[in-house]
């Protein structure tokens, strides 16, 4: 019962409190306005090239957009505790570490998902990309497991964030390697050999390809492969991100680091 | 006074080597895919047009994400009261901070030519080297002068570097870095010419194809200091209305 109470009333607690983009004169100029932009520039770079369709760079981007809130936001419940200087009281709690640190990604995954859902829906109006109502629903799911893949990552950009005094410049780092590795606006055929295996172990790169297939008419079973292997990732990341904020954690209290500035 | 104070600010903004690395990684990722993509297109002359674009584009980074928080940093410090109080015009004191600022994109500028040539094999052929750096030392000027204007413009805007970023990709998509303006609607045109980057890059583009980038350089210049002229009497306003209102530590 406890844990429970962790995982949901302390997860949607500290993510208003700590992920201060829910003001709406941050929130819709960084996640709402700025994805849209994002979109744009890479269309209107494929069409000067030449290459793929606008629906290629809408979908691209847009999923790969919610790597933003949901990098951000999971280095924020280790940054933003340090910065209030709440950190130590988190940690000094017997408050199990699983329900805790997996609370805290739950709200995010919903706002990774919102701010990918809106991205797509808006740039694909304003680039007249005609996706099918019935393709929209197993969009959406495909949207969520990749905004669920990404918070994986986020959970070690958190433990990370254990270490590194400037986790904003790692999320958005992060959100660069994302950009190119992940076949956002590079199909992995057209990407180095090296980039594209490197891509097939990043979260996003299945979800994307999925997302076009279903786009392009294909049924949700003959993506089920992909969708799964988001999954795996997702769940790799995620234990990999738990893992490491314990370790980092014990290491942090057997250096007295946890209050690096 | 002008040098001075640029010499110094330029200083304190280069003293921060993470900062600097990323101001030079941030700009590499977008010019690597703007690469990736266009080397489908199998047109050298298409690559060379996004290894200038992507190289310039780090100049209008760095001014659009730190020009907008530049007052509110300046207000973290506790150092805006005194800004404001020296005995000097408020936008002789900021003009040099965001040309300073902008003088940081010369890192990005020289990494992605450097990136470009490594990785992709994108050698830019410069025809005037002297009106080059000139075309470049003029983009740079009026782009801090539109810095300075955000800066101002934003003062009451307590989460300015929201705006700040998301201007970002806007200046990347219409100001003619990575894409050829014919191919945006005519309206989208008439924005881009009235925005100082978009001359300077095309004065950079002709310097190096041995144009004559003379026409695009004053242009570039004369919009830039329409703008820095508009930041100054809004300065002015602005202040007025902060000293007034008792606003301006906004705290």
């Amino acid at each position: 019962m406890t844990s429970l109470r962790i995982f949901f009333i302390g997860g949607l607690i500290s993510f208003r409190a700590l992920f201060n983009w829910l003001s709406p004169w941050i929130y819709i100029p960084s996640l709402l306005v700025a994805p849209i932009f994002q979109i744009l520039l890479f269309a209107y770079i494929g069409r000067s090239a030449g290459i793929e369709s606008d629906t290629f760079f809408v979908i691209g981007n847009a999923v790969q957009y919610s790597a933003i809130p949901c990098l951000f936001a999971m280095a924020n419940t280790v940054a933003g505790e340090r910065y209030t200087q709440t950190l130590g009281i988190v940690l000094v709690t017997p408050a199990r570490r699983i329900p805790l640190f997996l609370g805290r990604s739950l709200p995010v995954v919903v706002n990774g998902f919102v701010v990918s859902m809106f991205s797509l829906a808006v740039g694909s109006l304003l680039l007249d990309v005609s996706i099918p109502p019935s393709r929209w629903l197993p969009l959406a799911l495909v949207v969520a497991v990749a905004a669920a893949s990404c918070t994986g990552l986020g959970l070690v950009n958190a433990a990370l964030g254990l270490r590194v005094r400037e986790t904003a410049v790692l999320s958005n780092v992060l959100f660069g390697v994302l950009l190119v590795f992940c076949g956002v606006n590079v199909s992995l055929d057209a990407l180095p050999d090296w980039m594209a295996t490197v891509g097939r172990w990043l979260p996003l790169t299945h979800a994307i390809e999925a997302a076009r297939e279903l786009a392009a008419g294909a049924g949700l079973g003959s993506v089920a492969g992909l969708i799964g292997t988001e999954v795996a990732l997702g769940i790799g990341y995620g234990a990999i991100g738990l893992l490491a904020l314990r370790l980092l954690e014990v290491e942090g209290r057997r250096r007295a680091t946890l209050e690096i500035q | 006074m002008l040098v001075i104070a640029y010499w110094l600010h330029l200083k304190m903004l280069a003293a921060s080597v993470f900062d600097g690395i990323f101001q030079v990684i941030w700009p590499l990722f977008f010019a690597t895919t703007a690469f990736l993509v266009y080397r489908q297109a199998d047109d050298p002359a298409v690559m060379v047009y996004a290894g200038l674009g992507s190289a310039v584009m780090g100049i209008w980074s760095v001014v659009a994400t730190t020009a907008s928080s530049l007052l509110q940093r300046e207000r973290w410090l506790g150092t805006l009261e005194l800004l404001v109080a020296a005995p000097t015009r408020f936008a002789l004191v900021l003009v040099p901070i965001t040309t300073a600022m902008a003088s940081l994109g010369l890192y990005s500028l020289t990494a992605t030519l450097l990136w470009g040539w490594l990785l992709f094999g994108i050698t830019v052929p410069v025809a005037s080297p002297v009106l080059f750096v000139l075309a470049i030392a003029v983009s740079i000027f009026s782009i801090a002068l539109i810095g300075f204007l955000l800066s101002v413009a934003v003062v009451r805007y307590r989460t300015a570097w929201a705006m700040g970023n998301m201007l970002e990709y806007p200046g990347w998509l219409v100001c003619g870095f990575l894409v050829p303006l014919t191919i945006f609607p005519t309206w989208v045109g008439w924005i881009a010419y009235a925005l100082p980057p978009t001359w300077g890059m095309q004065a950079i583009r002709s310097a190096a194809s041995g144009g004559s980038p003379w026409r695009d350089v004053l242009l570039c210049l004369g919009l830039g200091m329409v703008y820095g002229l508009v930041g100054a009497l809004l300065s002015e306003t602005v202040l007025r209305s902060a000293r007034r209102h008792a606003t301006l530590s906004l705290t």
